[in-house]
């Protein structure tokens, strides 16, 4: 019987079975089984979260294959792994170990400094980051098939997520406003393909799921992105650089769940000990600012 | 003088698919309602278990108190739609791993079967009383059923393998048809659906 692999169909799907879910960062097999069984529906299989990336400074590349293995090996859920921008080879190894998704992630040193991944290329799905309207449709053009908002990873500091989740989100409702006349000029104004504005305009939402990211450091954090829209959320450093991962990584997945209750939030957010240690957005030098790779 | 009243279809709310099941229901004419704690199971004459993380929707349901009164409704007659993850739930068995969840179904599923994400396809397949032709089926790190007992009606099978099943009022898919616009499945259930509500 014929089957088609790598179908659009099937590779949005996989992000649309996270919906409401929280994908963690984890370096070893000991933090993904913690992740699994708080609850996660994916994890990141990384070398360094994003915090320990801004501290140790230099180039960030791909993860060593070893670990994605060992973490592929220790849990049943979805396993990501991050190439850089633009690297299509580091995007095919991960491809041949076998990752449920690659996240051609600003959170490492770009490699290429105009052009991304042609994602359509390739059997595995990809998620990208985006800030604004323009950059998501473009990434969705080149076959991305999950979008994150990108905020500003490794900081604890939710700003540059609310600001890019809402940028996006108001963006959606000011081109569904408008009159089918007006887009081919506003596609060239955001830099967005025409052909998926049209479709963003005719369906009122991202033909692809999007979760938010970038500074998501309380279990309220994960609950205000979902307020704002997001389908679902990335947590980076905010799990394992918090005092007891297992109780805030728990809290973090029911308070996605539950965005709305918020007596449930009140007591998720109890007795969580200390969080990651954020970082004022107004401290960074331009260079340190993950969010502005991309193009 | 009788009324006719809407069927009630019941989409579990927890993780994964949600929308796009609530969207078929409302195509097929039911009524869509969001499942997330036991009073919202009240009046309902179905309910769907969608695609996500089997691990971490099958954790949710025990803490939202949901496990049992599900159970309940199921032993009541209100027929089960489950796709993907929601088939495991549904299954008495899954192979290599600890416990059940809901264990209502007299089958044993094996998680993955497939392999990855790489390997997740689609195929058109035929669907036993249901698709009358073929059915676009779209499997994303699917399950199959290993092992039906003689209860269970086998309604598909790719290449040997088990991929759909029913068993009475309980129904379950290894593939997603909620991410096609084809509504036959959603249809075939809903028509359970109203059978329950007839009672």
């Amino acid at each position: 019987m014929g089957t088609t692999v790598g179908s659009e169909r099937v590779k949005r799907g996989m992000a649309q079975m996270q919906k409401n879910g929280v994908i963690m960062d984890v370096i070893n097999s000991e933090q993904a089984k913690i992740a699994e069984a708080a609850g996660a529906v994916a994890v990141m299989a990384l070398e360094r979260v994003p915090s320990d990336i801004r501290a140790a400074g230099g180039v960030a590349r791909m993860a060593d294959p070893s670990i994605i293995e060992q973490v592929m090996k220790s849990v049943s859920v979805p396993v990501m792994a991050k190439c850089r921008i633009g690297h299509v080879v580091e995007a095919r190894i991960l491809e041949s170990l076998g990752v449920d998704y690659i996240d051609e992630s600003e959170v490492l040193t770009p490699a290429d400094d105009k052009f991304h991944v042609n994602k359509r290329d390739f059997t595995v799905p990809f998620v990208c980051g985006g800030r604004d309207l323009g950059e998501v449709l473009r990434r969705i053009a080149e076959g991305a098939s999950m979008i994150r908002t990108k905020g500003e990873p490794g900081t604890g500091n939710i700003v540059e997520a609310v600001k890019h989740i809402r940028m996006v989100q108001g963006q959606i409702r000011k081109i569904v406003a408008m009159s089918e006349d007006e887009l081919a000029a506003e596609a060239k104004n955001i830099g967005a393909p025409f052909e998926l504005l049209l479709e963003v305009h005719t369906n009122g939402k991202l033909p692809v799921v999007n979760f938010a990211a970038g500074g998501i450091a309380t279990p309220a954090d994960a609950a205000l992105m979902m307020e704002l829209g997001a389908d679902g959320v990335f947590v980076g450093s905010g799990i394992f650089k918090s005092e007891n991962p297992e109780k805030f990584g728990r809290a973090v997945v029911e308070a996605t769940m539950n965005f709305k209750d918020y007596d449930l939030l009140a007591k998720l957010s109890k007795d969580l000990g200390t969080p990651m240690k954020g970082i004022e957005l107004s401290t960074l030098q331009a260079s340190e600012r993950m969010a502005d790779r991309g193009w | 003088m009788s009324v006719t009243v809407t069927v009630k279809i019941g989409v579990l709310n927890v993780q994964g698919a949600v929308s796009e099941h609530v969207d078929h229901v409302k195509w097929v004419d039911a009524e869509p309602v969001l499942v997330k704690h036991a009073d919202d199971l009240v009046d309902l004459h179905g309910l769907i278990i969608p695609g996500g993380e089997s691990t971490t929707i099958g954790k949710l349901i025990r803490k939202y108190g949901l496990f049992e009164p599900i159970i309940e409704s199921a032993q009541g007659g209100m027929p089960l739609f489950g796709t993907c993850a929601g088939m495991i739930l549904l299954a008495k068995k899954i192979e290599g791993h600890e416990e059940p969840h809901l264990a209502l179904m007299d089958v044993v599923v094996n998680r993955n079967s497939f392999g990855r994400q790489r390997e997740s396809f689609e195929a058109d397949i035929e669907v036993q009383g249901i698709s009358d032709g073929l059915f676009p089926a779209v499997f994303i790190r699917a399950p199959h059923v290993v092992a039906a007992d003689q209860g269970v009606k086998v309604l598909a099978t790719l290449d040997g393998r088990i991929v759909a099943v029913q068993q009475n009022h309980l129904l379950a898919a290894a593939f997603h048809p909620e991410l096609t616009e084809d509504v036959r499945m959603h249809g075939y259930f809903k028509r359970l659906a109203e059978q329950y509500q007839a009672k």
